[in-house]
């Protein structure tokens, strides 16, 4: 099974070199520290930026400069810097190559729910919904159980929804799946030590599990 | 060249009416208009419906709106960051629109180009779309999407001109921009404002046109919501 930081190591090996890459909160953000070596990326901000770099060295922030996230960050050499519809205009007409974002529930027609549980929590959409109408590549990064252990990758999802049948891969603590054009999980590739099995019964929506299903290789 | 320069925030917005729409430029608290959100509070102005990604923090931001009861509609992508916000959202006391960060973002450069309406794909299949025309292009569903009409678009800017011209400075752009192109009036405070030709005219952001009073800001706080650093020493 994998923790948070396997997860963004997993979705870092999905980069190619070349890449403009929008990483969502949370696991997504992690990914930026797995690139792995002689792959070019640049990272996408949504709140204005294209080619986000590290976090400053303390004493050097500047309240300025953030991501998407908030936090204080930096430019690199050959960053730029536009206003918020610029940075969803390169979203829409997919400039961008790669989003990867989290999610509450996942369905097997690839929906995606992760902006709102009604009556508890609202955050609001923040970019989530222009990026996943748009994205021509789309990589969730999830928790395959909630805390209960009940499935977040659905026949249907019972959330509001963030998009409609537009997810095509999702990573989890388990697995790595890829969801069909006609409908489906199908397993690609097992976490270290997990059966196909256990994934089985973690997965609610349907899912095709080849018995044969590699683990997935990390380093 | 027309002179656009006011005294400060109290003077900028002391037409400002209960109960008009307002855009507020920012993304978090990074690039918002310190300046007027306290001549805002201080003025007392209510019933306010507010254009602006988010919607600050409790104690900081549009957070000082909302503390005094004074919003009455916020249209906002994101308002994670603030519990006064979502406890009253959630006790029904505040109206709240949530809509796409990058619909948000064009709808204000729909009005500032003149242009009616926008069609995004944002949102299409969700309840984001409930009531709302859609249109097939080329295979694809869009949403219609309306250009905002705001009373007053507030912005900040790094450096202006008295002719209102005006640069922004890194990530504090974001929304400003495209808001200060759309209000009825538009107020920018500037952080360094210098007479008409000290800007060099290929480096403005915004053009004067579309700004109608201009100040220098003081006293900017300019809080960190999440300070993140890395060591010297690895």
């Amino acid at each position: 099974m994998l923790d948070k930081n396997g997860i963004a190591k997993r979705i870092a090996k999905e980069l190619q070199d070349g890449f403009y890459v929008n990483l969502g909160i949370g696991i997504p953000t992690l990914v930026a520290n797995y690139i792995p070596t002689g792959i070019n990326v640049v990272l996408q901000s949504e709140n204005g930026l294209l080619g986000m770099g590290p976090f400053p060295f303390e004493g050097e922030e500047d309240a300025d400069l953030i991501n998407a996230g908030k936090q204080t960050i930096t430019t690199l050499p050959g960053s730029s810097i536009f206003d918020s519809a610029l940075s969803f205009g390169m979203i829409r007409s997919q400039k961008i190559d790669l989003t990867i974002l989290g999610a509450m529930e996942v369905s097997e027609k690839g929906d995606i729910a992760n902006w709102k549980i009604p009556g508890k929590m609202v955050k609001g959409m923040g970019g989530a919904m222009d990026l996943v109408a748009s994205a021509k590549n789309i990589i969730v990064a999830m928790q395959h159980v909630n805390k209960a252990g009940e499935s977040k990758l659905l026949p249907k999802c019972s959330l509001p929804l963030t998009g409609v049948n537009c997810i095509k891969k999702v990573v989890t603590e388990l697995a790595v799946l890829d969801i069909l054009p006609e409908g489906g999980f199908y397993l690609i590739e097992r976490a270290p030590g997990v059966s196909v099995e256990y994934i089985k019964q973690a997965t609610s929506g349907r899912l095709i599990a080849p018995e044969n299903t590699p683990e997935m290789q990390l380093s | 060249m027309i002179n656009k320069v006011v005294a400060g925030a109290d003077e900028a917005i002391h037409d400002l009416k209960d109960g008009q729409t307002l855009m507020l430029g920012g993304f978090g608290l990074c690039g918002i208009p310190e300046n007027c959100i306290n001549a805002l509070v201080r003025k007392g102005v209510k019933d306010l419906t507010c254009i602006s990604n988010n919607a600050g923090v409790d104690d900081f931001g549009i957070g000082l709106l909302l503390q005094q009861r004074q919003v009455k509609k916020m249209i906002s992508s994101y308002v994670g960051e603030n519990a006064e916000f979502e406890r009253q959202l959630l006790s029904g006391e505040l109206e709240v629109e949530l809509i796409p960060q990058g619909t948000l973002a064009t709808r204000c450069l729909a009005a500032g180009y003149g242009m009616p309406a926008i069609f995004t794909p944002a949102g299409v299949g969700t309840e984001v779309a409930e009531g709302k025309e859609t249109r097939n292009f080329n295979g694809k569903e869009y949403l219609m999407e309306y250009a905002f009409e705001a009373d007053f678009a507030i912005v900040k800017a790094w450096k202006g001109d008295t002719a209102g011209n005006l640069i922004y400075k890194s990530t504090a752009r974001n929304f400003n921009p495209v808001m200060a192109t759309a209000g009825k009036i538009t107020i920018a405070e500037v952080e360094e404002l210098v007479e008409a030709g000290e800007l060099d005219p290929d480096q403005i952001h915004t053009p004067g046109v579309y700004v109608h009073r201009i100040f220098q800001g003081m006293n900017y706080e300019k809080r960190i919501e999440q300070r993140t650093v890395r060591s010297k020493n690895p």
